[in-house]
């Protein structure tokens, strides 16, 4: 089992997950977050910090969203680690309602 | 001289060594000053409830200690255990030796539930079951009278969870964990046949984290259950979980749903999870023989429901009860306290005089004595952060002529304290590592202090 980042932060990118997280497990590209499941404790702080509702934990994951567990295991190892957040991405706020949050 | 430079480091010492402590260190030790950290411990060993609070069966957990393990091989941290702020180095004194002081001492005691009859023997804080099957020197010798078939736990939160799993399941679901041995002797002999989890608001206000309550669909040797009827949610309750800050109510609702319909497949034990339920006494011949409970009902807005009693009584007969209702700090003399919440007055973290009253300048607070005991071992990496933000902010405005280290070692010294260093702990992380691999535990933990300071001095 592990916490997973979702579809929803894709373009988004919020980061208010990053300031709780006990040790250190997400990683960012130019688009969105990712959880390192070998570092990732399940402790599920995360889950309730995003905005957007993009984490889940990996047995809670809404339909059609399964493939992110594989995705988020194999780019969050090799991508930049973030320990502090950041400012969202430019449209952030829009995507946001997009989504309908 | 101006502070946070290689020729005067900023000094700070930490008192508890728990989360909070780790995460204020790591934020100083992130910030763009040259800092010198210590650490107090009034335990010889750190991670305060890391080590021992979180429960055993949740090892993944504890893993956050390995990130507190890194932060403590930076050159500017230090350990200074087996040391209470208050008893064997006053308050004043740190603030004599430090530019800052960090509180991170945690709500080390239980809120009471003020009813005749709690202190009745076999009514008990779920702090002193948590802390005794941990292993912590404080509650190592308590017994807790196991050997009625019926227990109740009073509490919505996680730690009711854990301290219900922990009497739910088997010696054999718990026997490679790291839970202490005179624990699991203790539990090896066990009658509880049911664990009664009481609430006093109703199933959609639980506090409980999903995944805790998961859990117990999955225990080998105990039963969830809930009668179908306590799921009858009224109107608001439907209201909350339909709206998006009801998204954690909702599924532990469907949780309970997967007890009410959980079949008896004769397990041993059962956990009956019940609601709107307050204790209005506790009874029995000089030891706890029943509760009794006024039935609620909920009145208010959604997310603002509150119980009220209708009058109604009912009773279940027990041998044991803990208490889960909350936590308080614990006052340490010579700092600011505020009875009413049990924490330490503060401004974003900064110290006040008193609740409300003016900022004293130097002073810190951080975790669950800062805001209450809330929220997962993350939330006080937050809240740790905030609390450095605040102290980063006024270093141009300390004092800036202060030993140290130096003044607090010759103040300890000159009190007779034998404090530990990490190293020191290292040893007694290694010595409890390897009692624990015959009987194939993570680790044994050596439950007394006499035991920790034999093998840090060995």
């Amino acid at each position: 089992m592990t916490t997973v980042v979702t579809e929803n932060c894709k373009g988004c990118r919020f980061t208010d997950c990053v300031s709780v997280c006990p040790v250190a497990c997400f990683h960012y590209d130019d688009e969105m977050l990712y959880i390192d499941p070998d570092v990732c404790i399940d402790c599920s702080a995360c889950i309730p910090e995003c905005p957007v509702e993009a984490i889940y934990e990996e047995d809670d994951l809404p339909e059609g969203q399964e493939g992110w567990v594989e995705i988020n295991a194999e780019k969050a190892p090799d991508l930049p680690l973030i320990e502090e957040p950041m400012d969202p991405l430019p449209g952030a706020e829009d995507r946001k309602s997009e989504l309908g949050f | 001289m101006s502070i946070g430079t290689e020729s005067n480091p900023l000094k700070v010492a930490i008192v508890g060594s728990g989360p909070s402590g780790f995460y204020a260190t790591e934020a100083l030790i992130k910030s763009d000053f040259v800092v010198e950290v210590d650490l107090i411990e009034r335990l010889p060993v750190p991670f305060g409830l890391v080590r021992s609070g979180v429960a055993p069966d949740h090892p993944k957990l504890k893993q956050a200690i390995e990130v507190y393990k890194k932060i403590a091989q930076s050159p500017e941290f230090n350990f200074v255990g087996n040391v209470t702020v208050g008893q064997d180095i006053k308050a004043e004194d740190i603030q004599k030796t430090h530019h800052a002081v960090i509180y991170t001492c945690g709500a080390e005691t239980d809120r009471k539930l003020g009813i005749p009859g709690e202190d009745l023997l076999g009514s008990y804080t779920a702090t002193e079951f948590v802390g005794w099957y941990n292993g912590h020197p404080d509650y190592r010798d308590r017994t807790f009278d196991l050997s009625h078939e019926t227990a109740i736990v009073i509490g919505q939160g996680n730690v009711a969870a854990d301290v219900s799993r922990i009497l739910a399941k088997s010696v054999d679901e718990l026997k490679h964990t790291d839970i202490s041995q005179h624990a699991l002797d203790a539990l090896a002999d066990s009658k509880i046949k049911t664990i009664y989890v009481v609430g006093r608001r109703g199933p959609a206000q639980a506090k409980f984290a999903s995944k805790e309550l998961k859990e117990f669909l999955e225990i080998e040797n105990c039963r969830p259950y809930i009668d179908p009827k306590e799921l009858e949610l009224n109107e608001t309750s439907q209201q909350e979980l339909e709206m998006k800050e009801g998204r954690g109510n909702k599924k532990n609702v469907e949780i309970f749903q997967k007890f009410a319909e959980s079949e008896d497949t004769g397990k041993p034990r059962t956990c009956i999870s019940t609601f709107l339920k307050s204790p209005v006494r506790l009874e029995g011949e000089g030891r706890l023989e029943k509760a009794v409970f006024e039935i609620n009902e909920l009145s208010g807005e959604p997310f603002n429901q509150s119980a009220k009693g209708t009058g109604e009584t009912m009773e279940i007969e027990c041998g044991i009860l803990f208490r889960s209702i909350g936590y308080n700090g614990v006052p340490i003399p010579g700092v600011p306290f505020y009875d009413r919440w049990g924490t330490i007055p503060n401004e974003n973290g900064r110290i006040t005089t008193e609740q409300g009253g003016d900022v004293v300048p130097g002073l810190y607070t951080a975790g669950w004595i800062k805001r209450g005991p809330s929220g997962i071992i993350g939330t006080n990496r937050a809240c740790a952060v905030e609390s450095v933000d605040m102290l980063l902010e006024d270093v141009s405005k300390l004092p800036a002529d202060k030993p140290g280290r130096e003044g607090l070692y010759k103040i300890l010294d000159a009190n007779s304290v034998q404090y530990i260093n990490y190293d020191q702990w290292m040893k007694i992380d290694a010595a409890e590592v390897t009692a624990g691999e015959p009987k194939g535990k993570p680790r044994e933990k050596f439950t007394r202090r006499e035991e920790m300071l034999a093998i840090a001095n060995n």
